[in-house]
């Protein structure tokens, strides 16, 4: 049976703002989190009932964040005005605004790769079908996202995160 | 540190996301994929789910009959294009707000039938010529739809009327003036009475 849409709203819209934000960050991601909830919410009906909701969303969340990265001629790494404007990225005062330039910093597939994993908790056969290419591709750029990111940002580890 | 999705929160999550909800409710409404907005409102007789269609109202809910599943219901039976955006339903909240105020006699809303057919919505549909304060029995509306014997389906009709206030279905008793059953429950039932009675 197919739920109403507002429980899926409901269930995956915070992972969708986060992946958003890490693909895109803070002022773009809410952009791209409507266009992705609207164009969802238009394709619905479609939607095999025993889909993957999430990855289904989380997919939908990597065209659209694409197309906004294209819309704004953005170069793959969008690591320009990071430094200078840390408050839009990070949570002001937390001092997770190093993370959030590291994050920034990573090269595009290695971002989106540990934003579908690490923050949407998608399986790597899922994410390679998001990315293309292989699972085993998808699994390294996201280990080598964190390789990165352990680089830039000494105090991340992967502690505790879904495998 | 530990990567995790927490990691990637923020205090403002709730903040922002409750904007993005409403933002969504007023742009899918613009692009014409609403096709079922909802909302909830209290009332003397409990949180009231409501439901509409493009058409109009569609669902009127009551607590016990457990909003998740009605939702459940709308999103098979109409469109799973459901999300919770009140605007669509302002004029109805308006409307129960002033009759449970007892300013309101009639309702004067597009209603939208689609989740009855046949002899209950025919039923449903002459309900609201019982007037306010006034009451008939199950026989007298089975009468009243030219099919005197169907007293049982009438009760049928009663019971499973969407959109109990606003379609009056508790406006219709036992032939022994007792009130009988009622989707929301007899309390609710005797409350909506006790309030048209004191006009």
């Amino acid at each position: 049976m197919k739920q109403p849409f507002e429980k899926l709203v409901e269930q995956h819209g915070r992972t969708v703002l986060r992946v958003c934000r890490v693909i895109l960050g803070i002022h773009d991601a809410e952009d791209a989190w409507s266009e992705t909830f609207l164009a969802a919410m238009r394709a619905y009906p479609d939607l095999p009932d025993n889909a993957n909701t999430e990855a289904w969303l989380v997919t939908i969340a990597h065209r659209k964040a694409i197309d906004v990265l294209r819309a704004c001629k953005r170069q793959p790494a969008p690591v320009g005005d990071v430094p200078e404007a840390p408050t839009t990225l990070g949570v002001p005062g937390s001092g997770d605004g190093d993370l959030w330039q590291a994050v920034g910093a990573l090269p595009e597939k290695q971002r989106q790769a540990v934003a579908y994993h690490y923050v949407a908790g998608l399986a790597y056969a899922e994410i390679a079908a998001i990315l293309g290419g292989t699972t085993d591709a998808a699994r390294r750029a996201a280990a080598d996202g964190i390789k990165n990111l352990r680089k830039n940002y000494p105090g991340a580890t992967t502690e505790g995160a879904p495998s | 540190m530990t990567i995790s999705p927490d990691y990637f929160a923020s205090p403002s999550d709730p903040d922002a996301l409750s904007r993005l909800r409403h933002r969504l409710g007023l742009a899918a409404e613009a692009e014409g994929l609403l096709d079922v907005a909802y909302t909830t409102v209290d009332s003397p007789v409990g949180t009231l789910m409501l439901a509409a269609t493009r058409k109009g109202l569609v669902r009127v809910a009551y607590d016990i009959e457990d909003h998740d599943r009605v939702l459940d219901t709308l999103s098979q039976k109409v469109s799973p294009r459901v999300l919770r955006a009140p605007q669509r339903l302002d004029a109805a909240a308006r409307e129960l707000d002033e009759y449970f105020g007892g300013q309101r006699q009639v309702f004067d809303l597009p209603l939208d039938l689609s989740l009855s057919t046949g002899f209950r919505q025919l039923v449903q549909r002459h309900l609201p010529e019982i007037g306010y304060g006034q009451t008939r029995t199950y026989g007298q509306v089975a009468d009243l739809v030219g099919n005197p014997k169907a007293v049982r389906a009438v009760g049928t009709a009663c019971a499973t009327n969407p959109l109990p206030v606003v379609v009056p279905c508790h406006r219709v008793l036992r032939a022994d003036g007792t009130p009988g059953g009622y989707v929301g429950g007899p309390d609710a039932k005797k409350t909506l009475l006790r309030l048209e009675a004191a006009k």
